[in-house]
């Protein structure tokens, strides 16, 4: 006699459950903080959303689709300086700029990619530099716009956002939540998505994929312009919290890109979880060491060399390996049916 | 008989989660060549990377003259006299023929083997010294890569697979070159896939299934109906 | 003339250029890596020089005595000691590792030497020039650093081809394994090529701060110059690169001829459109 044991497939586990209802309400905490939060903190915390969803970005792109970016201030100060542009030029509310902005991003990556997608590896990284370079270089060119040194946002379209200076100070604070919430919904999406799996198998073997018939320049380059255009967006709302743009403050591979790779790389890279986890060690180092000055980087650089000689996989690569934990349920597994 | 110059010890190697060899254990004697036979992914080219260091071990696994070097680079194998030619030739593509040999003599020890007997062996490589050693036909790369362990001056030499992808006529040559390449004082490990070529140059013989030594003995003492057993496991 | 003095300016300008060059060419060739703290370490080059020519009042040409051995000292220690580790199959832990080299000795350097520009002094040859004709005035250092880029790109190009290290080299590159089987030590040949990709950085360093003023932050300047003439020049041809090099300077010359603003610009889009037209560079060799 034999009983009959049906398995299936899922993705969900308890765990996940957990996060997901424990999420929801850091969410809705978050989304009161106006409420609860001094000035100060709202600002910190509007940095660490958009810094959260730089660095959920430059994990797509590095640690899924396996393109790895040192140019990714192109697309932050580009997004800056369509915000600014369109405001100034076109009198549009910043509003309705910021998704414009993430639009001529994606757009303006088009050409872009056609051309760094020539170079393979480490070469792109430096290739994605020098475009980068090229943005800041043509920025400081355009003399309406302020030249090198740069312009501020008219007072009047700042008054546009709210008319009360703690009324805008709340909106631009829910734009920058309303920000990573929407980076990690759309990466989620799309990694649970089929063009997900054929990423992740990117990841894993781009040899063995293309024999499975994945088209992996099709699926780097949506991949790539989805990214230019969050980041553009993420960029136009960075600007927008400090109203002032220059070239050198929108196109600096520091701020922009060298912050972002160590949260990934610290946090862990090619999971959803680690850019997350990163961005509360950077901050929590920030906060206790930004006094140090150059030393503050200094740390930084070495720390990111020691995780990634000791732990490639960074801290939730680490939790995850004792544990199993895994917040955002990608991974599939087989359960067997209780019958 | 007199001690073993080479031997592994109870074997063991694992590609990641995958172990491809299980407690193996031979042993090679002075001036001896031994066969050693087996199907596809019977774990003989493994055998043959855990003895030449490409594939790390525990120290006595691998004993050569009787010390323990299962544990040592590659590099430091090589300088103690064990060549190897490898599957598929793996001649450098940017270096030339000339140049290729040379580099397999800058192990650095000396004996017999010049750039000089070398060509002598195989005259047609002096010819073609100076071409890219990848431009060559098939049979001409097979005695670039044996020209280029020779040219270490080795005490053993190991051929993995030495006539897979070669035309009949030119492994017909190469095994009538044998007796001349291993010679005075040299041990030689020959893998084949071809049981009666093997066993016409060899004075013992193994036969590896599934990672694990299956038969060994000397060729006359062997039937056919043993040795394909241990082949195939049926 | 303008045009004409610009070009030749440029032509010298991309000598320097193809030693910022050379030493990425060298080690992407031996081993695929890509450093990216090649341009910082041009720049420590630059520091260690001028603390070299001040304290011990050296003439900067002198130093290069001292930088280089001391530059490829150190590019042996960090292969052997770092980067080794980081090699395989997965290009991200070395990309990220010297990433953080990169912000590592800029920070150093802020620290030690602070933000401000500085210069090393060549004395009396700085200001020496030769009179073409045509009423062309080229300075003799520019031409001196030209004609050393052109013999370290020969001096290199004889290693790679004609010596035993070469030999070596070329042999790890093309099969890491099998180099092994001939007793060559992978990590030892990847700590020379370091060494001598920093050596060849030292002399640009020393050579970049008789040039210009230099600070903590330009490497990374200096690096993309460097890898836009790789690129141009085509992958693994060291005279490809210092033609890059070359093709580099007299676009930049060009560019700030027409707007200074342009400089820059100007090479850049040079190699975008090398990049555009011919994606593997004017003289590829490696696939």
């Amino acid at each position: 006699m034999t009983t009959e044991r049906t398995y299936s497939i899922s993705r969900s586990s308890k765990t996940s459950l957990v996060a997901a209802v424990v999420g929801l309400l850091v969410l809705v905490g978050l989304a009161a903080a106006p409420l609860w939060a001094g000035r100060a903190d709202m600002r910190l915390l509007s940095e660490v959303f958009l810094y959260l969803s730089l660095a959920c970005l430059w994990n797509l792109l590095a640690g899924y689709a396996g393109l790895v970016s040192v140019g990714q201030q192109a697309f932050v100060g580009f997004g800056g300086y369509m915000l600014f542009a369109l405001a100034i030029f076109a009198g549009m509310s910043p509003l309705a700029a910021i998704p414009l902005a993430g639009l001529l991003g994606a757009l303006v990556a088009v050409p872009v990619a056609l051309l760094i997608f020539r170079l393979r590896g480490a070469y792109f990284a430096i290739g994605t530099w020098v475009i980068a370079e090229v943005f800041r270089l043509s920025f400081a060119q355009i003399s309406a716009l302020g030249g090198g040194s740069g312009t501020s946002l008219p007072v009047a379209l700042v008054k546009s956002i709210a008319s009360s200076r703690s009324m805008r100070e709340a909106t631009t604070y829910w734009m920058a939540l309303g920000m990573a919430v929407l980076v990690l919904v759309v990466i989620y999406a799309l990694l649970r998505s089929r063009n997900g799996l054929a990423l992740t198998a990117i990841r894993d073997s781009e040899l063995a994929s293309q024999s499975f018939g994945i088209d992996i320049w099709r699926h780097k380059f949506a991949v790539y312009l989805i990214t230019a255009g969050l980041t553009a967006m993420t960029g136009a709302l960075i600007f927008l919290q400090k109203l002032r743009i220059s070239p050198d403050a929108a196109f600096s591979v520091n701020d922009w890109t060298a912050f972002v790779i160590f949260i990934v790389v610290i946090g862990g890279i090619g999971t959803l979880e680690g850019p997350i986890l990163g961005v509360i060690v950077f901050f929590l180092l920030r906060e206790t060491l930004a006094d140090l000055g150059s030393t503050y980087l200094l740390i930084l650089g070495a720390v990111a060399i020691v995780v990634m000689l000791k732990a490639p996989k960074g801290l939730w690569g680490m939790l995850k390996e004792h544990t199993g934990l895994e917040l955002f349920p990608l991974s599939r597994r087989v359960v067997k049916d209780k019958t | 008989m007199a001690d073993a110059v080479l031997s592994t010890r109870s074997l063991e190697a694992c590609y990641g989660d995958f172990q491809a060899l299980f407690g193996v254990s031979i042993d090679v004697y002075p001036e001896e060549v031994i066969a050693i036979i087996g199907a596809n992914g019977a774990g003989k080219t493994t055998l043959m990377r855990s003895i030449t260091g490409l594939l790390t071990n525990q120290p006595q696994m691998v004993t050569w003259k009787g010390r323990s070097i299962g544990a040592l680079r590659a590099d430091q194998i090589a300088r103690l006299g064990i060549a190897m030619v490898p599957e598929g030739r793996q001649l450098f593509q940017s270096l030339s023929v000339e140049e290729n040999l040379i580099i397999g003599g800058q192990v650095g020890r000396s004996g017999a083997w010049s750039l000089e007997k070398v060509y002598d062996l195989f005259p047609v490589l002096k010819e073609r010294r100076n071409v890219p050693a990848t431009s060559l036909s098939g049979g001409q790369q097979q005695m670039v890569s044996i020209g280029r362990a020779l040219m270490s001056n080795p005490d053993i030499l190991l051929f993995d697979e030495i006539s897979l992808g070669l035309a009949p006529i030119i492994i017909k040559s190469i095994y009538e070159a044998l007796p001349t390449i291993i010679g005075e004082g040299m041990s030689a490990i020959i893998v084949e896939q071809d049981i009666a070529k093997a066993v016409s140059v060899s004075s013992r013989v193994y036969c590896l299934q599934e990672g694990r030594v299956s038969l060994e003995g000397r060729p006359q003492d062997l039937t056919r109906d043993a040795i394909s057993a241990a082949y195939f496991g049926v | 003339m303008d045009w004409v003095n610009a070009i030749v300016q440029g032509v010298l300008l991309g000598g320097l250029y193809a030693l910022f060059a050379a030493g990425l060419s060298l080690i992407f060739g031996v081993m695929r890596l890509v450093n990216i703290a090649h341009g910082d370490f041009i720049v420590l080059a630059a520091f260690l020089g001028l603390t070299i020519t001040t304290t011990l009042g050296l003439s900067p040409l002198v130093a290069l005595a001292l930088v280089v051995p001391v530059m490829a000292a150190i590019g042996y220690v960090l292969q052997r000691g770092i980067l080794n580790r980081t090699l395989g199959d997965d290009i991200l832990p070395p990309l990220m590792v010297t990433f953080g080299l990169s912000v590592i000795i800029q920070n150093g350097l802020l620290e030690i030497y602070s933000a401000d520009p500085q210069k090393m002094s060549a004395g009396a040859l700085e200001t020496a020039s030769l009179s073409l004709p045509g009423g062309l005035n080229v300075g003799v250092l520019p031409i001196l650093m030209f004609a050393v880029a052109v013999a370290v790109i020969a001096g290199l190009q004889w290693i790679f081809y004609h010596s035993s290290l070469g030999r070596a080299f070329r042999a790890v590159s093309d099969k890491q394994d099998i180099a092994q089987l001939m007793g060559l030590n992978k990590a030892h040949i990847f700590g020379l090529a370091m060494a001598l990709s920093l050596a060849v950085v030292g002399i640009a360093g020393v050579f970049l701060g008789i040039r210009t003023s230099f600070d903590p932050s330009i490497g990374p300047g200096r690096l993309i110059f460097g890898f836009e003439a790789v690129i141009i020049g085509g992958l693994g041809n060291l005279w490809g690169t210092l033609i890059g090099g070359i093709i580099l300077g007299v676009s930049q010359n060009i560019g700030a001829q027409i707007n200074p603003g342009w400089q820059l610009l100007a090479g850049h889009i040079a190699f975008l459109f090398v990049l555009a037209v011919r994606p593997r560079g004017l003289f590829p060799r490696i696939d």
